[in-house]
């Protein structure tokens, strides 16, 4: 068999057509769930700042997130602990959190020692164990930030309610599966802040866009002193605290 | 010549094996599957497609332009309108159908203000008992802009 390079070239330039092809096939049958709007995913980031310093502990949050997103009665996406250390070392910290605060907490005589708020929340780590623990693949990372679940593929199994060092997750006892803070991803993809930063009294939550760069978030982060809760299980958590007391876990 | 056949046939079997295998791949893979990770991206939709509760505050200043005035140049500047007022986006939607219901002064002021040791020290706050003596707080301070004499000064 005699060829030259030059004929076989010739012969061979339907295989240019091929990617042609394959675009085409990928548009016939792919995607067609393309989110439709003008919200683009890759140009967010999406974390939360708390500053401890403003929390008054008045439960708008959770009462806000609850109204927001349907919350059942007796399981929380956010909440608010409050902590009493009566003395150094901290480690013996007394926490409650009535009804998750969503009533707010009753009023405290002062005793000494010191007392504060500390507002949590699913904190959208970038490396999360209840990703890696899902057996069907149900709860992942967007590009943009978040930890969701598609609800149509959990099991509700509960392995990522034990793996959340966080105690961020729960069930959604009427569906039988998994439900979590979504950081209000239907608001803040359509340029809302979240329920639960709309109603703060004190603006102690913000909304964070780590990938704006005129959002304030990288002065509030440069400038003052930062905490992740639990970073000795390196979970990437994206809601930072601003001079979070060592007392928290 | 002849042996030639048993390997079309052969041929042919992995043939069919292989397009009832894409088939059926094309049929079980959700559509756009990984697209944006190892997830459904119809997952995001759901997520998003949930109906929003608390208009914003941007949406309330457009109709209550006098109101966002007032508490501009108050003490509660930096409230919004939803923290006090509740969810009010059915409202935004056709105000002339849903009126938001006024809050009750006298319960909703002291959620905030109610002293506590747990409280950060900077945020201004009362034993209401003692106070007003049970007393609506509207009855002294306008809660769009609360403060008056030496508070006001500040």
């Amino acid at each position: 068999m005699n060829m030259t390079r030059r004929e076989w070239l010739r012969s061979t330039k339907l295989l240019l057509l091929t990617p042609a092809a394959a675009a085409f096939v990928d548009r016939l049958c792919g995607d067609t769930t393309a989110i439709p709007d003008k919200y683009q995913m890759a140009q967010h980031y999406w974390g939360m700042t708390i500053d401890i310093e403003k929390c008054i502990g008045c439960g708008n949050c959770v009462r806000a997130c609850a109204a927001e997103n349907h919350v059942q009665s007796g399981s929380f996406r956010t909440w608010v602990e409050r902590y009493h250390v009566a003395d150094w070392p901290a480690d013996q910290p007394i926490v409650d959190s009535p009804d998750g605060a969503f009533n707010g907490f009753p009023p405290m005589a002062d005793t000494g020692g010191k007392s504060f708020f500390v507002p949590k929340l699913c904190n959208q780590c970038e490396h999360s164990p209840c990703v890696q623990v899902c057996p069907v693949g149900a709860t992942f990372e967007t590009p943009d930030g978040l930890v969701l679940v598609d609800q149509s593929y959990c099991l509700g199994c509960r392995y990522c309610v034990q793996a959340c060092p966080y105690g961020c997750r729960f069930i959604d006892e009427a569906k039988q599966v998994v439900d979590k803070c979504t950081l209000c991803y239907h608001r803040i993809s359509k340029g809302l802040t979240t329920a639960c930063c709309e109603a703060c009294p004190t603006g102690a939550r913000t909304l964070a866009d780590l990938k704006n760069p005129k959002d304030p978030v990288h002065e509030f982060l440069r400038n003052n002193s930062i905490q992740v809760l639990k970073p000795h299980m390196a979970t990437g958590s994206k809601v930072y605290y601003r001079d979070l007391d060592e007392s928290v876990r | 010549m002849k042996d030639v056949v048993h390997l079309v046939r052969l041929a042919a079997l992995f043939a069919v094996g292989i397009i009832v295998f894409l088939v059926a791949r094309q049929m079980i893979i959700p559509a756009g599957f990984g697209k944006y990770g190892h997830f459904r991206p119809g997952a995001l939709d759901d997520v998003r497609a949930k109906p929003i509760s608390f208009a914003g505050h941007e949406t309330c200043e457009a109709c209550h332009d006098d109101v966002h005035t007032q508490l501009a140049g108050g003490k509660h500047a930096h409230l919004a309108c939803e923290a006090c007022h509740g969810p009010q986006a059915i409202h935004a939607e056709d105000p002339a159908k849903v009126k938001p219901v006024l809050p009750n002064t006298t319960q909703l002021c002291p959620v905030c203000h109610e002293a506590s040791a747990a409280k950060p020290k900077w945020f201004p706050q009362v034993i209401s008992k003692d106070h007003s003596g049970g007393e609506p707080c509207k009855t002294c301070h306008q809660p769009h802009s609360p403060a008056f004499g030496k508070e006001a000064a500040k």
